[in-house]
């Protein structure tokens, strides 16, 4: 059994919430390099060198990528041979209190739904925990805007529906999406499992590095047709025509009931923001 | 090449921005999200003062991060539009020239438009690093209890957006798109 202090997971996420926050993961970087080089649409490409420009001034300047630094998903993957000393919860809300007060990232959460009080430290995180075999903790903070989460859709589909109906779904939550989520866009697509679980998929597939395909051949393909039949919409940057809506689309799948097709569309923004440390 | 936009922005000066048009704008610019239009509709409502003259003004959709350093303000990018959606129409009938958001608008904030002439100017949602940096003065001028929410005065200068929609309703999200798409043909 090994033993960590909560107090090391307060840090961790500390650390997590501000540096996800001004720097851009390599990979979203590398795609947004390639689409400004290859865009031919004028407007697209200048808004394109902004967004290069952008987050280029958020890593030298360490401050937020986007005014928006979203409200922190922390995602837990914890050995079962681990013992947390301390409160393991409070630790990770301590940890995103300390990390957008200190970080000066805006607090954008409210108490509740309905009435709507901001918490001012933007606590609570949002937490998925994920226990895995062995002794190990990896801790991943992705700030999560909801500009593009509000854009997001979970469908039910019958069987029947099969691959055209998945395919069409996609399709359709982009385009309602338009120029709403700041495109270009990430897509994460959640498919089978149950309501919720499908929903939970999208986001986990968010957390994929975009130059890593699904395992599964036939996944992978259909993440890279959907990638070229996204771009072939034509929104473009910000929505104003060309060629680069999506910079990625990141698929995630598992076994469902015989009755269902359930699926989940997640969009991110081109501020795709993920830091992991493993303790 | 880019329009210079300098505010107050008048009837005159709308007219003569074209959907498409890329643009920097300077002067002074008010930030509002919806927590901020609600309380100003509902003044407006009672035919109260509101606390800032909304007469050729232009209003930027905006939750600023906190100033860290010697920054005036912290990254500031736009929020999308459509939550002002309920409030713009108001707004604009008050006097509001100018709108800087993100994304779609409703018809009725578009019909708004064309009567009273106003103009939506998209920024580049995202860029908040970089659009912090065309703020050059900002003060808050009412509602901080909202925090990031706040009512702000902003000096910008040099901000760079494009008209999204004009003051006669055309559309670049839907012009922009066609002519990309049929630039491929
Ligand atoms: S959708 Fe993303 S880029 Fe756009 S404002 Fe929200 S967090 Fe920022």
């Amino acid at each position: 059994m090994r033993e960590i202090n909560a107090q090391d997971i307060t840090a961790a996420v500390k650390r997590l919430c501000m540096e996800a926050n001004s720097y851009l993961p390599s990979d979203i970087k590398e795609r947004i390099c390639n689409c400004h080089q290859n865009e031919s649409w004028d407007l697209a490409k200048n808004i394109l060198g902004i967004i290069k420009e952008n987050y280029e001034i958020a890593e030298e300047k360490y401050v937020p990528i986007c005014q928006d630094t979203g409200v922190a998903c922390v995602f837990l993957e914890i050995g079962q041979d681990v013992h947390i000393n301390g409160n393991l919860e409070e630790a990770i809300h301590q940890g995103v209190r300390e990390g957008y007060i200190e970080g000066c990232l805006r607090k954008s959460v409210v108490r509740d739904p309905l009435d709507r009080v901001n918490t001012t430290d933007n606590t609570p995180a949002m937490i998925y925990y994920d226990i895995v075999p062995g002794d190990g903790l990896k801790l991943t903070v992705a700030p999560k805007g909801f500009g593009s989460e509000n854009m997001s859709q979970v469908k039910m589909l019958k069987p029947a529906d099969g691959l055209e109906g998945v395919k069409a779904f996609i399709m359709k939550v982009v385009e309602d999406a338009g120029p709403n989520p700041c495109p270009p866009i990430v897509v994460g697509v959640g498919i089978g499992g149950t309501f919720d679980k499908a929903a939970y998929l999208a986001k986990k597939a968010l957390m994929r590095n975009t130059n890593v395909r699904n395992a599964d051949p036939f996944y992978a393909d259909l993440e890279n047709e959907m990638l070229e039949k996204i771009n072939a919409l034509g929104i473009g940057p910000q929505g104003v025509g060309g060629k680069t809506t999506a910079l990625a689309v990141n698929i995630e799948k598992m076994a469902t009931h015989i009755a269902g097709l359930p699926i989940a569309v997640n969009i991110n923004c081109h501020v795709t923001r993920h830091k992991s440390i493993e303790l | 090449m880019e329009k210079r936009v300098t505010t107050p922005l008048t009837l005159e000066q709308v007219k003569d921005l074209k959907s498409g048009d890329s643009v920097l704008i300077s002067g002074v610019i008010y930030t509002a999200r919806d927590a901020a239009h609600k309380r100003l509709c509902e003044l407006a409502a009672e035919g109260k003062e509101l606390p800032f003259d909304v007469k050729d003004s232009v209003i930027y959709f905006v939750g600023p991060a906190p100033a860290k350093g010697d920054q005036v303000i912290g990254s500031a990018g736009p929020t999308t539009s459509y939550r002002m959606d309920p409030y713009s129409p108001t707004m604009i009938a008050l006097g509001q020239r100018g709108m800087i958001g993100k994304g779609k608008r409703s018809p009725e904030v578009v019909a708004a438009m064309k009567e009273h002439g106003a103009v939506y100017f998209g920024a580049i949602g995202g860029a908040g690093a970089y659009l912090s940096r065309c703020i050059k003065k900002a003060e808050i001028v009412a509602y901080e209890d909202l925090g990031a929410e706040a009512l702000r005065r902003l000096e910008v200068e040099d901000l760079p957006a494009f008209v999204i929609i004009d003051s006669e309703g055309k559309n670049l999200y839907e012009t922009g798109r066609q002519e990309y798409l049929d630039s491929l043909k």
